[in-house]
């Protein structure tokens, strides 16, 4: 396969894909997928479940091959040769898959040598990424007996072993209590800090919003919005939200959300109104002791809950 | 054929790890089992034929054991500890994420099955010399022939491994296949002794073959028609390694 111009211009970027589609048994599950990378950023592909991200994910790492599409992966075209731009990629996959037999410490030495590494640049690197993990009392623990953060944070620095330019996060902080989700993101700031480059998949958005400089949204395998966070929600979304609920919601919905909203919608038993200036709403609501409410500012999941609208995915 | 690069190694050296930790065990069961099976089918039986085509039962019985020992030996790495490092602990998806390919993958793991043959073979080759059942330097071929006997059934089992939904499923390679080969293929008695018809079958087997190898090994001479019984071996583990792989490529990377 000849690489078309403009994905060899896009070479120059660390991570490139053009029209990438894959169907499975008849259901087109990512439909024409394009990104680029450039170095040193983190990326967020965000997306209902079933919208397409691991799959893309697969692909951009060549191991699903595309039914169409280029990729290029540090410079090396994929599948064709997504061993070679492996080498200088990391990954961190949605489900731990560290290996029970070993302690950490071996779960590192182990994983090192399907990169070709050395004994002796394993034994030089193995502290650094220790320290980095927090794990550095417990190099010789079981995996048995390792908490969720620390399993997630041994697969961080598994995947730091061969000291990569790109690494991929797939769903990193899922099933992590708070603060463990806060250290994880800690460690994401440092490895950007240290100019890796990273591409995420999250369906946390608080998640997108801290870390991403730049994120895609994608359901049904299509590409629905792709920029900085804060300026798509200011493209796409009213600057601030009231949600309300309570006793009488609905009456009070359509009779006063409405016409002092720019937007609103009611979804159960809750109100979401969008708007710029919040005052009038706020104020009527003031007499109202049945009604609850919360007011703040539009954020990323509602820009994504407009996108991909509310229905459950299962 | 597959492009292959050394990256296998170190897929074969992460299984040696983890086998090494439970070593003392794993040497332990094959010691223990094929100790009891001579001991038990060679006295017992042994006490009612003496001799089997010129040597005492319980010689007889070393060779086929050897070669049953070690189809077994395979069988099971390739099978549920197969299934478990591609399936149930995601042993490969990790693997894949480096720079390590499906075929590198399934290659090492091919090799690997193998491995524990050998070392199941070795196992039962002491405990026949301690017997006093291998006394000739032929003895020390059954080595390699364990090997290539652990190729035999570990390509045939990859597939198994690659179809697999659950564990279930391995009770029907074992139950319609090894336990019909074992009782087929002159374990216990020689494949002459069958009617015509169920030797036919037999010589389709490859424990049969492995058989025909391992047992005038043992006993002290080299066996005829040597080059063709390898043959047969090597052409069902390639085939089964082969079509192993394709299944893989279709389960994992499609």
């Amino acid at each position: 396969m000849t690489l078309s111009p403009a994905l060899s211009q896009a070479m120059g970027n660390i991570l490139a894909a053009r029209g990438v589609r894959k169907s499975f048994a008849g259901r087109e599950v990512v439909a024409g997928i394009d990104l680029e990378l450039t170095r040193g950023e983190c990326f967020g592909l965000l997306g209902p479940n079933g919208a397409g991200k691991t799959t893309t994910l697969r692909m951009l790492l060549g191991l699903a091959r595309p039914d169409a599409g280029e990729i290029s992966l540090l410079g090396n075209p994929v599948p064709q040769a997504a061993r070679e731009g492996r080498i200088r990629v990391g990954v961190v996959p949605q489900v731990d898959n560290l290996d029970p037999d070993f302690t950490v410490r071996e779960n590192l030495v182990v994983y090192g040598r399907y990169f070709g590494l050395r004994e002796k640049e394993m034994d030089q690197r193995i502290p650094a990424l220790l320290e980095f993990a927090t794990l550095e009392a417990r190099a010789d623990s079981r995996i048995q007996e390792l908490s969720g953060g620390m399993k997630r944070r041994l697969v961080l620095a598994r995947a730091l072993v061969n000291d990569p330019d790109l690494i991929f996060l797939d769903e990193p902080t899922t099933g992590l209590d708070p603060q463990a989700r806060h250290q994880m993101w800690e460690k994401l700031r440092v490895l950007l800090r240290r100019g890796k480059t990273i591409l995420l998949t999250t369906h946390f958005m608080d998640e997108a919003e801290r870390l991403c400089d730049r994120v895609m949204i994608i359901d049904h395998g299509r590409s629905l919005a792709q920029g900085a966070p804060h300026a798509l929600i200011a493209q796409h979304i009213e600057p601030e939200v009231v949600e309300v609920y309570g006793e009488g919601v609905e009456t009070w919905f359509h009779e006063t959300a409405r016409p002092l909203s720019d937007r609103a919608e009611l979804h159960g038993e809750t109100a979401f109104c969008y708007l710029r200036d919040p005052g009038p709403l706020i104020a009527s609501l003031q007499g109202r002791g049945s009604l609850r409410f919360m007011h703040r500012r539009a954020n990323l999941e509602d820009l994504f809950l407009k996108l991909t609208g509310r229905e459950m995915r299962d | 054929m597959p492009p292959l690069s050394w990256r296998w190694v170190p897929v074969w050296r992460r299984n040696y790890l983890v086998w090494k930790k439970l070593a003392a065990e794993s040497v332990l069961g094959n010691i223990i089992e094929p100790l009891f099976y001579l001991v038990g089918f060679g006295m017992g039986i042994g006490a009612m034929v003496q001799e089997v085509e010129g040597v005492k039962y319980m010689a007889f019985l070393a060779g086929g054991t050897i070669c049953y020992s070690t189809m077994l030996a395979a069988s099971f790495e390739a099978l549920y500890s197969g299934f478990a490092r591609m399936h149930v602990q995601r042993t490969w998806e990790g693997i894949l994420n480096a720079p390590v390919s499906l075929e590198d993958v399934v290659f090492a793991e091919w090799v690997w099955a193998a491995s524990k043959s050998f070392l199941s073979g070795t196992a039962v080759l002491i405990v026949a010399a301690a017997l006093g059942l291998a006394q000739s330097w032929t003895m020390v071929l059954i080595l390699p022939l364990a090997f290539v006997i652990g190729l035999t059934f570990s390509g045939l089992g990859l597939i198994m491994t690659a179809l697999a939904k659950s564990y279930d499923f391995f009770m029907y390679w074992f139950t319609l296949a090894l336990t019909p080969m074992m009782l087929l293929s002159g374990v216990f008695y020689p494949v002459t002794n069958m009617p015509g018809w169920l030797q036919m079958v037999a010589n389709a087997l490859p424990l049969t073959h492995a058989i025909a190898l391992g047992r005038p090994l043992l006993l002290g001479h080299l066996p005829d028609a040597a080059l063709l019984h390898l043959a047969v071996l090597a052409a069902y583990g390639i085939a089964g390694y082969l079509i192993a792989l394709r299944l893989f490529r279709r389960r994992l990377a499609s």
